[in-house]
């Protein structure tokens, strides 16, 4: 085997030192291997794969305005007066070969990002990967997934068509109901009055340079930290805070994740070929008296449309100046209110609970009741309001009354989350139950065994040590206590009230948990069972009555931690 | 119980070991069982069998053939087929050259991810690697060096001691911000008046927006509506496509035919209407798309992007939705020649809300 660096290896290393100890570990880094991991991979995947069509699409799309006679090989609209953006858009999809294939690719690659950018913060959220240290990573994720959706909302306003000036409208509108500034806002944004001449050049520039170079800068970031930390991993046997255990980056992760790109622009170019997705050219060009019955912005604006279509009209004319609170409301203060709680919530969660440690090891969702009953609840928040940007479509798919669906939603947005957070949180601990039962009294074998005075069981095999291990390896977790009110010198411990505040929220956080068995408890439970093996009479009444006793005990035990 | 296991904990010596020691950590169950290390690896049938690894490497090598040849058939397809081609799969019609080039294009970069990924999963080594990992903040030992650094590069400077360099470099940076965002004032005009006015005056007649025709009350029946322009629209079509747009945006019109005894006109409004024929503005009043929905047995109109209804009988007051406010009336009247035409321009501004929309001119 070589010892020496090939000479056109060497002449890299004499100017950059490959054979550093740094170039050495990164070659041969540890990465985890999981499949809710692929998910983030997804979205940069599809951030290569929208840099490389868009790049494409440039070459022939024409950021003008200016009025033109289509001349084009679509005869239907051929002699018709539009946007050079809409004919170029017409030449691109007719035209150029292969230009409908990019503009599909890239239009389902922008679907796509902005799901996998979502989802992937879902797995994030519930597994509690946002906790310290990877809060800003966190942060910066989120800016992403803010940034990708601005994008997208740009893209699908270029073409000038009639569904995207409908959208784009639609922002005017809203930006124009913005309280003291709307009115200028919106005529500097769009050069003027609604549509104008600039609006197509301006967003352009601004979705082909400024959105794309800002999540470049900030994927660089996030994947370096990412590295930097290295990757957290599921718990189990093996697994600590302090390692991480998992395959080496050359060869299996140049070969997976590599290979895992090309799947994913494969796939989006069988997309491309087989899914039609915004025939511009069945829409015509934009006309602002015009519009389609039906009229549907892509996936990730439904939820803002829904806020602003489950709104109630009202606004107020007072002092000579109007306040449209159903834009206010619904567009300008829900969405980012929301966001920003979302966003928030590491910082909140590790408020609450005090838990100021570093983490690396996830959490199963079930081990965090509360967290995930929070998360649904976001979820179910979000899954109302995209719902109510479709109304319109349940309403004539379902033949049901569109003032009803619309009613109804109104009721949901409020009561779903809390219904959601409630049976989620009971699921979890349900579930914790169901863990503990399968620590104590292993798995149900389906083997039924007839004691010799003619009673029935069925019989237990314990678990082995491994799956014993990852059931237990999550912390138990207690509300935290208020301290004395006053220090060892007398003085009030200050910020009394705020303190409260906490120990209110995390027994709201902790209090009904579940606390995993003990050591003794384990012990006692294997001891058991193989005191049943001889006498399985005892055993069916026992474990009965065992399987009550604990959940009793438990709840008392966990209640009480409230008390302190 | 490994030391490592739980995070919280101080090390076995009670030390601070930088995951927090400071912290208590609440655990009355303590840890039920020791970690019993990493489960044994267990051989995949290629590992064990030469023959299956020999199989595995035939289906990897083939993804990677067939690529290939779909590569080919991907350059030879854009040259051969005609970019107007149309091809019927059952009953779907799709244009053959985009899904030949989608197809060969996208089976290929599958087929190469794929042979990669079962080459990755099926042949190379899975043995798990064990990496140690540290915690992200520096020792103390580390942060008093880099404090010790930092100062001496600050007091080499004299940033912290002379005041006048400091603030004087602040102050030239902070106006510094300035230029960046007054240059960006010429990005659009000062609104002005342009949200108050349409091209509706008094004496402009109502044409049919699609023929330009100018109507006469006969030519609407009862329950009819009618998409309509100003007829001085289309001078500006001529000379000034931008202006033209922006125009037709606050200026279309519907124009709706009700029994006269079915409005409920409010005071003042009387007059407005022609023989039960009534002029409303078509630009919603919540965000500004065009009202296009008519149900002619209720006669209310729908807008299709948030559904606010508006009553045509009733002023368009709105029945339902987010919009805030009716539908502007604009006030027709016949004119000498027998043709629908606006007695004068809208008594308020069209379209969405603003905030100085109150404002008399």
């Amino acid at each position: 085997m070589a010892t020496k660096f090939a000479p056109p290896v060497q002449y890299i290393d004499d100017r950059v030192g490959i054979g550093k100890p740094f170039f050495r570990h990164a070659l041969r880094k540890v990465f985890p291997d999981h499949w809710s991991f692929l998910l983030g991979e997804i979205a940069l995947y599809s951030f290569i794969v929208l840099i490389l069509t868009g790049t494409f699409l440039t070459f022939w799309f024409k950021p003008s305005m200016t009025e033109v006679e289509y001349q084009g090989s679509y005869e239907l609209l051929r002699g018709l007066h539009m946007s050079e953006a809409y004919a170029s858009t017409l030449d691109l999809s007719f035209d150029v070969r292969g230009g409908l294939l990019m503009r599909q690719v890239h239009h389902w690659a922008a679907i796509l990002f902005v799901a996998a950018m979502m989802v992937h913060m879902l797995r994030i959220f519930f597994t509690g990967a946002f906790r310290k240290p990877r809060e800003f990573n966190w942060l910066i994720g989120f800016g992403m997934l803010f940034l990708g959706i601005i994008e997208g909302f740009i893209g699908y306003g270029l073409p000038d068509d009639l569904l995207s000036g409908t959208g784009l409208r639609i922002t005017q509108g809203m930006i124009q109901a913005s309280p003291v500034i709307g009115t200028w806002l919106s005529f500097f944004i769009f050069g003027g009055e609604f549509p104008g001449n600039d609006m197509v050049p301006r967003f352009f520039i601004v979705h082909v340079l400024l959105i794309p170079g800002l999540i470049l800068a900030l994927v660089t970031v996030h994947l370096i930290l990412v590295v930097y930390y290295r990757h957290t991993q599921y718990p189990g046997p093996g697994r600590t805070n302090r390692n991480v255990v998992g395959y080496p980056l050359y060869p299996v992760y140049t070969a997976k994740a590599g290979g895992f790109f090309f799947v994913v622009f494969g796939v989006t170019a069988l997309m491309g070929a087989l899914l039609q997705i915004n025939p511009v050219w069945l829409y015509g060009p934009y006309n602002p008296a015009e519009v389609t019955a039906g009229s549907q912005p892509d996936w990730y604006m439904g939820w803002l449309e829904g806020s602003v279509r489950l709104m109630p009209g009202f606004e107020t004319q007072i002092l000579g100046v109007t306040l449209s609170w159903n834009l206010i409301i619904p567009a300008l203060l829900v969405p980012p209110a929301f966001v920003t709680l979302v966003a928030l919530y590491p910082f909140i969660e590790q408020w609450v609970t005090g838990d100021k440690r570093e983490h690396h090891l996830l959490d199963r969702p079930r081990n965090q009741p509360t967290r995930t009953g929070v998360g649904v609840a976001f979820m179910t928040f979000y899954g109302v309001l995209w719902l109510a940007g479709g109304n319109d479509l349940i309403a004539t798919h379902f033949g049901i009354s569109l003032n009803n669906v619309t009613y109804v939603l109104r009721v949901l947005v409020f009561v779903g989350p809390v219904l959601a957070f409630w049976v989620t949180r009971r699921i979890c601990i349900a579930l914790q139950r169901a863990d503990i039962e399968r620590l104590l009294h292993g798995l149900e074998t389906g083997v039924i065994v007839r004691t010799p005075d003619g009673g029935y069981y069925e019989k237990h095999a314990p678990i082995d040590k491994f799956e014993t291990y990852t059931l237990t390896l999550h912390e138990n977790q207690v509300p935290q206590e208020l301290g004395p009110e006053t220090d060892e010198n007398g003085v009030a411990a200050p910020r009394r009230a705020l303190r409260k505040l906490r120990v209110k929220m995390s027994e709201f956080y902790y209090a009904d948990n579940v606390l995993k068995p003990t050591r003794h408890e384990l012990e006692e439970a294997r001891a058991h069972a193989e005191h049943a093996h001889d006498d399985g009479h005892h055993a069916v009444e026992d474990v009965t009555g065992d399987e009550q006793l604990d959940t009793t005990t438990r709840e008392v035990e966990a209640g009480s931690g409230r008390d302190h | 119980m490994s030391d490592d296991r739980l995070p919280a904990k101080p090390d076995a010596h009670g030390e601070d070991d930088g995951y927090g020691g400071d912290l208590v950590l609440a655990d009355p169950a303590g840890d039920p069982v020791a970690d019993p290390g990493l489960e044994p690896h267990e051989d995949r049938i290629t590992d064990i069998d030469p023959d299956a690894a020999t199989r595995v490497e035939r289906q990897v090598a083939t993804m990677f053939g067939l690529a290939t040849l779909l590569t080919i058939a991907f350059v030879v397809a854009y040259f051969a087929i005609d970019k107007d081609t149309v091809v019927w799969i059952g009953p779907l019609r799709t244009n053959a050259l985009n899904l030949t080039l989608g197809m060969t294009l996208g089976l290929a970069l599958f087929l190469i991810g794929a042979g990669a990924i079962q080459w990755a999963k099926k042949l190379m080594v899975d043995k798990e690697i064990v990496e140690h990992r540290n915690p992200v903040h520096t020792s103390e030992a580390d942060q008093a060096e880099m404090l010790k650094e930092f100062n001496a590069g600050t007091a080499e400077s004299g940033f912290t001691r002379r005041k006048l360099i400091r603030r004087s470099l602040i102050g030239a940076l902070g106006v510094l911000g300035i230029p960046p965002i007054i240059m960006l004032a010429d990005l659009g005009p000062p609104p002005g008046r342009r949200l108050f006015e349409t091209v509706w005056t008094e004496g402009i007649r109502v044409v049919n927006d699609v023929t330009l025709r100018p109507l006469r009350p006969s030519d609407m029946v009862i329950g009819q509506l009618v998409n309509g322009l100003p007829a001085n629209l289309q001078e500006l079509a001529e000379e000034d496509h931008t202006e033209y747009l922006n125009a037709k945006a606050k200026a279309a019109v519907i124009l709706v035919r009700i029994r006269p005894d079915q409005i409920t006109p409010l005071p003042g409004r009387e007059n407005w209407g022609v023989d039960g024929i009534l002029c409303y503005s078509k630009i919603c009043t919540h965000v500004g798309c065009p009202i296009s929905l008519y149900e002619q047995v209720t006669h209310h109109v729908l807008c299709p992007c948030h559904q606010s209804t508006f009553d045509l009988a009733d002023n368009a007051k709105v029945l339902f939705g987010p919009a805030a406010r009716p539908l502007p009336q604009l006030p027709i009247m016949v004119d000498s020649e027998g043709y629908l035409a606006a007695q004068s321009g809208f008594h308020e501004p069209v379209g969405p809300s603003f905030w100085e929309r109150g404002e008399r001119g």
